[in-house]
């Protein structure tokens, strides 16, 4: 067998972890994202106690390796407090968890470039300061933060293949499968790089797509 | 198992073990890691036309290709083409590639945003091209990648974990191993999640100070 | 009983820190006024704007507007902020909105207003001070006087009763002051309330009801602007108005 019968026969096998693999990384920015917009309104606006309690949270979860974070909730806490969920939501809630971390400090920096009159202009109209944040420093702080997810996309994509080490049947996990299968060792794990690289171009794209959809003139150049 | 004497006489010399090998890990890669970076980075920039492409070919791979996988091809792949490497070669050779490409994107970032008149002024003093990029726009980039290259050196601790994936025993595989061994994971990963946590801390910390030390007044970005 | 001021501040003090910025400052504003503020800078002045709107929240003294002191109101201040329009130094548009998005907005969201209704309003603000044309620009796109113009329109498309200007011209060059200044005289005739931070002698000359001098925190020496432009009494006020003249 040579490498483009293999490929033919295996490909829509790795394509599947391909999509596998982008499936487990959106879920994995969404929870980021859900969980790190409130880590950072509470980092910036928050009492002193929520502060360092979200300070504390974010140290931890960007102190420690993917592959240790991913042990110690898989084998560990889970199975401790009686979670007991398949690999693949694992997966997607460490990474998930772990990017709420880091997506809060993207979210925060924004916040914080955003200059104090635009929160003095919107009180002086009358706004609460739950109208100020929603309606002024959210949608400017949310643009500001699209460059920072061009450091986080790609992260999260290379990251999400150490899932297979719990288990997690992606596209790392069925590359492995296909290259005991077909001892076509080396060409295997080049397509499945060529994979990955895809993928990721594929999400910058449409970051980028995203960033010129919602630019507005001269805002954002002093992007952070 | 009494807790005490898990702790005393398994966890802390297993983990012990393992930093040891981490700490080997990280120290073979750095330097090289950075030296291949600025290799790439000045090849990407001023580099002809063959040699650029080269190089942002290799950014693209080896940025895109996720190092777990990288290891993979180094320590499971290349024996099919004839070539074996010990685990611990392979991973630290892994580490290197996979460092360079990232710390070579902080340094060029870095060149580019030296400014025109520092290569003016170096020409009109009569340097020569390879005088002017060594003399002068290096050390102002390297300084101005410190903030880049020390995350990327973090981030190298922290990933150098992935070394467990081709059986070199390091710190995470030390935790691994007792915790399978004594059931023990929450205790186990939370220990070696505390080292990891020291580490970085520790790490972070001295980058601060280095920074410090190394800053030229008003150059600060 | 309705009081003849619309605006009454009764010796506000307000420290930052050990430093007292503010000892004890008394006025009434009746409606129509406009009343110039003017003083060394580091004085108070702006200060004390942000403590008639409670962006400053000052340690004593009292806030009235109308019958309603505002000095204490907790959740209720928005309710007030919409009643006192503020124009900045650096005008604070929203970045993110269009000129006319940013006159909308609070109409929109505070006072509940129809889309289309309060673009309808924003639009005739943004006439009232000559900005119609660049409804659709976004703040980065506008000139400095442009923008302080928009600003205006963004306060009085909530039918302020009063406006706070602090030092609304500060940032532009004179020429763009003048398009400013001409919008904000228009405002004046129209019978606005106004409170003015601002060093346009000119403006305070022609418009101003009174001036008043401050000084350290507190009220040197206040008047018609005849009276304290031409012959202050007191020795302060007189080095202040010689100092800026001589510019
Ligand atoms: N938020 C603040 N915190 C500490 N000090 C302040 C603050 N705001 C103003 N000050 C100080 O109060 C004094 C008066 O300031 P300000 O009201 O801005 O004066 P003016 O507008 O007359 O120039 C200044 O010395 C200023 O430094
Ligand atoms: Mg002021």
């Amino acid at each position: 067998m040579n490498i483009f019968q293999i490929l033919i026969e295996w490909g829509p096998y790795l394509l599947g972890g391909a999509a596998i693999t982008l499936g487990l990384v959106a879920s994995a920015l969404a929870i980021g994202f859900i969980f790190g917009l409130p880590l950072a309104l509470g980092q910036v606006y928050g009492s002193a106690p929520i502060r360092a309690i979200i300070a504390a949270y974010v140290w931890f979860f960007r102190g420690l390796p993917i592959l240790v974070l991913l042990f110690l909730f898989y084998f560990g806490i889970f199975p401790v407090i009686g979670i007991d969920l398949p690999a693949f939501f694992v997966g997607a809630l460490v990474l998930g968890m772990r990017g709420a971390a880091y997506q809060s400090q993207i979210f925060r920096g924004a916040i914080q470039s955003i200059p104090q009159g635009q929160m003095t202009a919107a009180l002086s109209l009358g706004m609460t300061p739950w109208m100020a944040i929603k309606s002024i420093i959210l949608p400017q702080s949310l643009r500001l933060s699209l460059p920072g997810w061009s450091n986080e996309y790609p992260e999260i994509l290379t990251d999400s293949a150490v899932c297979y080490a719990i288990g997690v049947v992606e596209l790392l996990t069925r590359t492995s499968q296909v290259v005991s299968q077909t001892y076509m060792t080396m060409p295997v794990y080049m397509a499945a790089a060529v994979m990955f690289i895809l993928l990721n171009y594929a999400g910058m794209w449409l970051i980028q797509r995203v960033e010129q959809k919602i630019a507005i003139p001269g805002f954002g150049i002093k992007a952070v | 198992m009494d807790p005490t004497l898990f702790l005393t006489q398994i966890l802390v010399p297993a983990l012990w073990q393992g930093l040891i090998v981490t700490v080997e890990l990280v120290a073979l890669t750095a330097p090289f890691g950075l030296l291949l970076g600025i290799g790439i980075a000045l090849g990407r920039q001023y580099g002809g036309k063959g040699l650029s492409s080269a190089c942002a070919g290799y950014i693209i791979f080896f940025k895109g290709c996720p190092l777990i996988l990288l290891l993979f091809m180094l320590y499971f792949g290349l024996p099919s083409i004839g070539i074996t490497l010990p685990a611990f070669t392979a991973a630290v050779l892994g580490f290197i590639l996979c460092n360079a490409a990232y710390n070579s994107e902080y340094i060029r970032g870095a060149i580019l945003s030296i400014k025109d008149g520092q290569i003016t002024a170096a020409q009109a003093l009569g340097m020569t091209r390879w005088q002017t990029i060594e003399s002068i726009v290096l050390p102002q980039a390297i300084r101005r990648a410190v903030p880049g290259l020390s995350n990327e050196f973090i981030y190298l601790i922290k990933y150098s974990s992935l070394a467990y994936m081709i059986t070199v025993i390091e710190l995470s595989g030390e935790a691994k191993i007792v915790a399978t061994k004594y059931f023990m994971y929450s205790e186990a990963f939370l220990a070696v999640g505390i080292v990891y946590l020291a580490l970085v801390t520790l790490t972070t910390y001295a980058v601060h100070l280095l920074e410090k030390k190394t800053a030229i007044p008003g150059m600060s970005q | 009983m309705a009081s003849e001021y619309i605006l009454r501040v009764e010796n506000l003090h307000k420290k930052f820190g050990e430093r007292e910025v503010l000892h004890g400052i008394s006025f009434n504003v009746r409606k129509g006024d406009t009343k110039v503020f003017i003083g060394p800078s580091g004085t108070g002045k702006s200060t004390l704007l942000r403590c008639i709107n409670q962006l400053t929240v000052p340690d004593s003294g009292q806030v009235w507007l109308d019958d309603d002191e505002i000095t204490g109101c907790g959740q209720k201040i928005s309710t007030f902020r919409q009643r006192i329009g503020m124009v900045f130094q650096n005008f604070n548009l929203f970045d993110h909105l269009t000129a006319l998005q940013n006159v909308e907005i609070a109409p929109i969201k505070v006072l509940k207003m129809k889309p289309a209704e309060a673009g309808k309003k924003a639009m005739e603000e943004l006439c009232r001070v000559g900005m119609q044309d660049w409804a659709d620009h976004y703040p980065a796109e506008l000139s400095g006087g442009q923008a302080q113009r928009v600003s205006i329109a963004r306060a009085l498309a909530m039918d302020p009763e009063v406006i706070l200007f602090d030092e609304p011209t500060s940032a532009l060059d004179p020429e763009l002051t003048r398009e400013v200044l001409e919008v904000m005289k228009e405002l004046a005739r129209g019978g606005m309330t106004m409170l003015v931070v601002t060093h346009e002698m000119g403006f305070a000359r022609s418009v101003a009801t009174e001036v008043i001098f401050m000084e350290g925190g507190e009220i040197v020496e206040q008047g018609p602007p005849g009276e304290i432009l031409a012959n202050p009494k007191h020795m302060r006020t007189r080095e202040f108005i010689g100092k800026i003249s001589d510019q």
